[in-house]
């Protein structure tokens, strides 16, 4: 089981790299923990062009001149967590809704018929409202509609997963939100969520379960982005190596100090995200790399070609919004409003491919006798 | 001429449809190339829709597709996605790839092996994407694959031949014929595979990624014609030490 470093000595790790680590770990094919952090630190800053440069050229070598698109498609704004940093939040006073199978399926019509093919289920953690069974009957009623769909939701256990992987769930991902214990128990007040290394083992639950890929992430602006960054290359080498046959992904949620009205405890800047994102894409060239629609359009087209490989376009965070666009109760706010077809020329106008299909359902068709037990 | 299962092919460049910059760039690409295979993912076309943004630009009278099962991570995947190729209109013929591994995309010899008896025994023409395992080669041979595609280098590396040494007896033993796949990121690297006596290359990324894809499908065409005109003209043997050019082998000696 992946155990989480001290955070305070990840800090003082990437704090002791100096120019010269930063200049090894330019120089190197295969990068270790030890040059991640030497890229994370302040000493690396002066080197983010070059760092820009060698991250956009292992890009287009391992993904080519593509990105992939997908929409998430939130199911449910109910959550017995509190967490003081989302929306969500349980003492939240806001209207909360749970989609039917019959809303649902409208919601993904939707998407559908706007051209998606990838997409990301979200909720909010109240398994009574969003459980297992749930989520199963949506997949199920999904699978055939699209090539690919992922789920963002509470933790749950290997079996469950294994179930919903069956249904048609293709990836899972979960962010530990920050790897800083500390931080971590200050921000989530209550609900299951303050368990911090149930959901550590997470990734690896799904991962066993035999989803094809695993997400993680953190949530950027609650602690140290520097240790978080090294704390996820942690995590990441531990995944390949005990699970060399699941895909591994990062996003890169990061709280806006603009927007929404917790402000973040340590304040990621643009800049800093890009280090971040260029130094994880250097660490591990595979990694598919997540930026959302949180991020606003002139820095998510600026960084087309140099690291991310997958974009959301014309996101809505309010269960049933896309149907609904006066439906309120968002989770936080959208930073890139353009539509798909906005956003693939945006991806065209970079000279490159925006992809839409890029999986196939056929993948998870078991022999009916091995896909429904219950 | 290099036939395959029945099929002629006068180039011996195959291509593949992966990591354009559009399906426009890619249409252009692969027309200058001169190729007449190129191999695309099922994962990626829905070769039942001709409004497909890569079918929609790929004439099926000039190309022959040879629908690939990317993605695979074992058997009963692939063969599940070959049947589904068929079943939408893409043929009989399939290049079998069983790569568990999503990072480096190396082929899984277990998998492959079985997967290759089943559609074949299913009536499919099977061309393997394989690590450059002479044994493995003889293998997928006998158990009834039309081609074998030994890898030059890992996929989406452009390191070249780094297996030649394997690759040089799988040409050797083959009764089939040898394409290598994976790994060629120059022409020169082409021109080797085909100077080693290989029926054809395939070569993807390279183009693909390339400052110039069109340019360079042009390039690869030309070092892929000269490396089998090399091999066909029969190339000199290389030596470790200089020999005069009018040999006398010091056998000046000999009267009779």
């Amino acid at each position: 089981m992946f155990v989480a470093p001290d955070f305070q000595q990840l800090r003082a790790r990437i704090a002791a790299s100096g120019p010269e680590a930063v200049e090894r770990a330019l120089a190197k094919g295969r990068l270790e923990l030890d040059d991640l952090a030497a890229l994370l630190s302040p000493a690396a800053e002066s080197s983010l062009a070059v760092m820009a440069q060698r991250s956009a050229q292992l890009t287009r070598q391992r993904f080519g001149n593509v990105i992939q698109l997908y929409a998430p498609l939130y199911l449910s704004s109910f959550c017995t967590n509190r967490c003081a940093y989302c929306g969500f939040s349980a003492g939240n006073a806001m209207p909360r809704r749970v989609l039917s199978f019959e809303e649902a399926e409208a919601e993904a019509m939707i998407l559908h018929d706007r051209g998606f093919s990838h997409i990301l289920l979200v909720s909010g953690e109240a398994p009574a409202k969003v459980g297992v069974e749930y989520l199963e009957t949506v997949a199920l009623r999904l699978r055939d509609k699209f090539a690919a769909i992922a789920i963002e939701v509470q933790p749950l256990e290997t079996d469950e997963y294994a179930r919903l992987f069956a249904a048609g769930i293709t990836s899972v991902a979960v962010y530990q939100e920050t790897y800083d214990r500390t931080v971590y128990d200050q921000v989530h007040l209550a609900g299951k969520k303050r368990d911090f290394d149930y959901r550590l083992a997470t990734p690896e639950r799904a991962a066993t379960a035999g989803l094809r890929e695993v997400g993680i992430g953190a949530l950027l602006g609650l602690s140290d982005w520097r240790a978080e960054g090294l704390a996820m290359g942690h995590h990441l080498s531990y995944l390949r190596k005990a699970f060399w046959r699941t895909g591994l992904t990062v996003s890169f949620p990061r709280i806006r100090p603009a927007k929404g009205e917790f402000a973040p405890l340590m304040p990621v800047s643009e800049r800093d995200l890009t280090q971040l994102i260029f130094a994880l894409r250097l660490f591990d060239p595979d990694l598919g790399l997540y930026l959302s629609t949180r991020e606003e359009a002139r820095y998510r087209d600026g960084m087309l070609g140099l690291g991310p490989t997958r974009y959301s376009a014309g996101s809505c965070t309010v269960p049933g919004g896309y149907g609904d666009t006066a439906a309120t109760g968002a989770q936080f706010e959208i930073g890139d409003q353009r539509s798909l077809d906005e956003v693939s020329e945006a991806i065209r106008a970079k000279g490159l491919d925006p992809v839409r299909k890029d999986w196939d359902a056929v993948f998870q068709q078991q022999d009916q006798g091995r896909r429904r037990a219950a | 001429m290099l036939t395959i299962a029945g099929k002629t092919f006068r180039s011996r460049l195959f291509t593949g449809t992966g990591k354009f910059s559009s399906p426009e760039v890619m249409q252009e690409a692969l027309l200058a190339s001169g190729s007449e295979m190129v191999t695309v993912a099922l994962r990626r076309v829905d070769l039942a829709n001709p409004a497909d943004d890569i079918m929609r630009v790929l004439d099926r009278d000039h190309f022959f597709f040879l629908p690939n099962t990317a993605g695979a991570r074992n058997a009963a995947e692939a063969v599940r996605l070959a049947k589904l190729a068929q079943a939408s209109g893409g043929g009989n013929w399939v290049k079998l790839e069983v790569t568990p591994d999503p990072r480096t995309l190396l082929p899984d010899p277990v998998e492959t092996l079985i997967a290759t008896e089943e559609l074949v025994k299913a009536g499919f023409v099977v061309l393997p994407y394989m690590n450059a395992d002479p044994i493995l080669a003889l293998r997928l041979q006998d158990a009834g694959a039309a081609a074998v595609m030994p890898l030059g280098s890992p996929i989406g590396t452009n390191q070249g031949v780094l297996t030649r040494f394997q690759v040089a007896i799988i040409i050797e033993q083959a009764r089939v014929p040898v394409v290598v796949d994976a790994g060629i990121g120059a022409p020169s690297h082409a021109a080797e595979a085909m100077e080693m006596g290989a029926d054809a290359v395939l070569v993807n990324t390279a183009i693909a990624v390339a400052g110039d894809p069109v340019r360079m499908a042009q390039a690869f065409a030309k070092a892929v014609e000269a490396g089998r005109e090399a091999y066909e003209a029969g190339l000199g043997a290389r030596r470790t030490e200089a020999e005069a050019s009018s040999p006398q082998g010091g056998l000046d000696f000999l009267r009779e």
